[in-house]
């Protein structure tokens, strides 16, 4: 059973259909990435599934529960946690205080204070940034924000992570990074749905990969069926 | 900062606040007659701009609603104050206030920026307005009288609420309750998308700092004798409180405080020494504050204490 599906999942900007008629599903343990040009609509499709948005029409089930129309918090403490394409960090709070955030209020059971300190110790542990936890996260650098987020979206306990490109502005060492911290979530047995611009790390990390483009699913299948795929290459390079 | 210091600090805190209250606790016993007056105001003001921070400080919506929840609980206060004794009419005040700012906050807080404001703004005004149609046409009166009760009473009630107040703001600045407000105001769609139900957070401090005010009202109410809309409903009310916030600093809890009462003895002492040039006065004395004191008076402090440590502890 996928542990994200949507179906037929439409969302309208004025007369605009930024996402149109969508079909999708993620399997549990996968890493599936989420391509398509500016505009595609990929992180509208995120915040459907975030509920930062409500779909017009169709249905998008975690777990086989339908969740489109819950509130965002109600979404993330089922499991589902995200990451913005512009980072959203608590910036006059301190490093350790973000991710405390997370752990306290979203996780799906709730955690006593202590335990949800602990918790948040080890993650910053996780993504290397114990050093900096007193900082004010808006003290630290692009990579390391990222990072932040990744961490309180992690704080969560969650079963599928959303990251809306984590490594756009990042250079080839922190992609690097990235990429490798990625590894690491999904061994942990957290399913991860991605957008990325960054082809070589979405061609080297993900299962399989959906490509949007006007809204509308184009193509999906393995990265080097992607790479390969005739309608790809020409909505990203022009017939 | 060692340990040692920061015991010491705490310690040295503590005993100024506990002098303080003793000060202000028996204030009537050796202040008599225009002292406890002026003071009752100033804690007034005080609790207003507090319980003003409380909510638009860490969270950014900027309310213009105190005269509306003030003058909610003046009513309370005229309507109850013959058949109810004193705490009584002031708690039911409170929670006059408390329900109407739940309504209005659940329905209201999804605006965002000058739109709530001035939303907040027109709250003040509609309620004048419905209530000036009620008493003309369905109670058949203009104005009413409330019970007089003696100044010092009400100096004490006066600082009872202010008392509950800052302990009430204490707790949840400390608790996770108060985490989750400040990451409202930092990005409130993070903090949406971290479990927080921000609207609940929102909704229930917006309430929580109403209910001070409308306790506030409650107990001043009874030192006016009459009241009618126009007079509950100052607008004045409502634009103070934010003013002395800012005057004061949002930053740390004691700066509205000290805003206020600063704020508050002027406007005694200016409208009684110099009624003609009060306005001008105070015109200029805020607009200096606003220009040169960014963070209010509470931000001269750590200034200050750095000029007078010589700069060793520049990391407070």
């Amino acid at each position: 059973m996928p542990v994200l599906e949507g179906e037929g999942v439409t969302k309208y900007f004025g007369g605009l259909a930024a996402v149109s008629q969508v079909d999708f599903h993620v399997d549990q343990g996968e890493v599936v990435g989420l391509i398509g040009p500016n505009g595609a609509g990929k992180t509208t499709l995120f915040n459907l599934i975030s509920g930062a948005l409500v779909p017009k029409s169709g249905v998008i089930r975690f777990k086989g529960e339908k969740i489109s129309g819950l509130k965002p918090y109600q979404i993330c403490r089922k499991g589902v946690a995200r990451t913005f394409q512009s980072v959203k960090v608590f910036g006059n709070m301190p490093v350790l205080e973000n991710v405390l955030l997370g752990s306290l209020f979203g996780t799906p059971t709730g955690m006593s204070s202590v335990n949800a300190a602990k918790e948040a110790r080890g993650l910053l542990e996780f993504v290397e940034l114990s050093a900096l936890r007193a900082t004010p996260a808006k003290d630290l650098t692009l990579a390391n924000q990222k990072r932040l987020e990744v961490a309180r979206a992690l704080a969560t306990k969650p079963e599928l992570l959303l990251l809306d490109e984590v490594m756009a502005g990042l250079n080839p060492t922190e992609v690097a990074q990235a990429m490798e911290l990625i590894t690491r979530i999904r061994d942990k047995g957290i399913t991860i749905f991605m957008i990325e611009h960054v082809m070589k790390a979405i061609m080297g990390v993900c299962d399989r990969i959906m490509v949007l483009h006007h809204g509308e699913k184009i193509a999906e299948g393995t990265p080097h069926e992607i790479a390969t795929s005739k309608t790809v290459i020409e909505v990203y390079l022009g017939e | 900062m060692d340990i040692a210091r920061v015991i010491s600090k705490r310690s040295f805190l503590l005993g100024l606040l506990g002098l303080i209250l003793v000060l202000l606790a028996t204030l009537p016993l050796y202040a008599k007659g225009y002292t406890p007056i002026l003071m009752t105001s100033l804690i007034m003001y005080a609790i207003l701009s507090v319980s003003w921070t409380l909510f638009s400080g860490p969270t950014g919506y900027i309310s213009l609603a105190p005269a509306a929840f003030f003058g909610v609980g003046i009513y309370a206060a005229a309507i109850l104050g013959k058949s109810v004794p004193l705490p009584v009419f002031i708690v039911a005040g409170g929670l006059a206030s408390f329900i109407v700012a739940l309504l209005v906050g659940a329905l209201t807080l999804r605006l965002k920026g000058i739109y709530f404001a001035i939303f907040t703004f027109g709250l003040v005004m509609l309620i004048m307005q419905l209530l000036v149609f009620w008493e003309l046409h369905i109670s058949g009166i203009r104005g009413r009288f409330v019970i007089v009760i003696d100044y010092n009473t009400i100096y004490y009630a006066m600082l009872i609420i202010f008392v509950v107040l800052m302990l009430t703001v204490y707790f949840i600045k400390r608790s996770k309750f108060g985490l989750a407000l400040q990451s409202i105001g930092e990005n409130e769609e993070a903090a949406a998308h971290t479990g927080i139900n921000v609207t609940m957070v929102k909704v229930i401090t917006f309430a929580i700092s109403a209910f001070f005010m409308g306790a506030a009202g409650a107990a001043i109410a009874t030192r006016w004798t009459y009241i009618d809309p126009y007079i509950a409903f100052n607008v004045n009310v409502s634009f103070l409180p934010v003013l002395m916030a800012i005057f004061g600093g949002l930053g740390q809890l004691y700066g509205p405080v000290i805003g206020a009462a600063i704020f508050a003895y002027l406007q005694e002492v200016l409208t009684t020494k110099f009624s003609e040039l009060y306005m001008l006065i105070f015109g200029v004395v805020l607009v200096a504050a606003i220009l040169y004191l960014p963070n209010g008076l509470v931000g001269l402090i750590p200034k200050l204490w750095k000029r007078s440590s010589g700069g060793q502890h520049a990391s407070t």
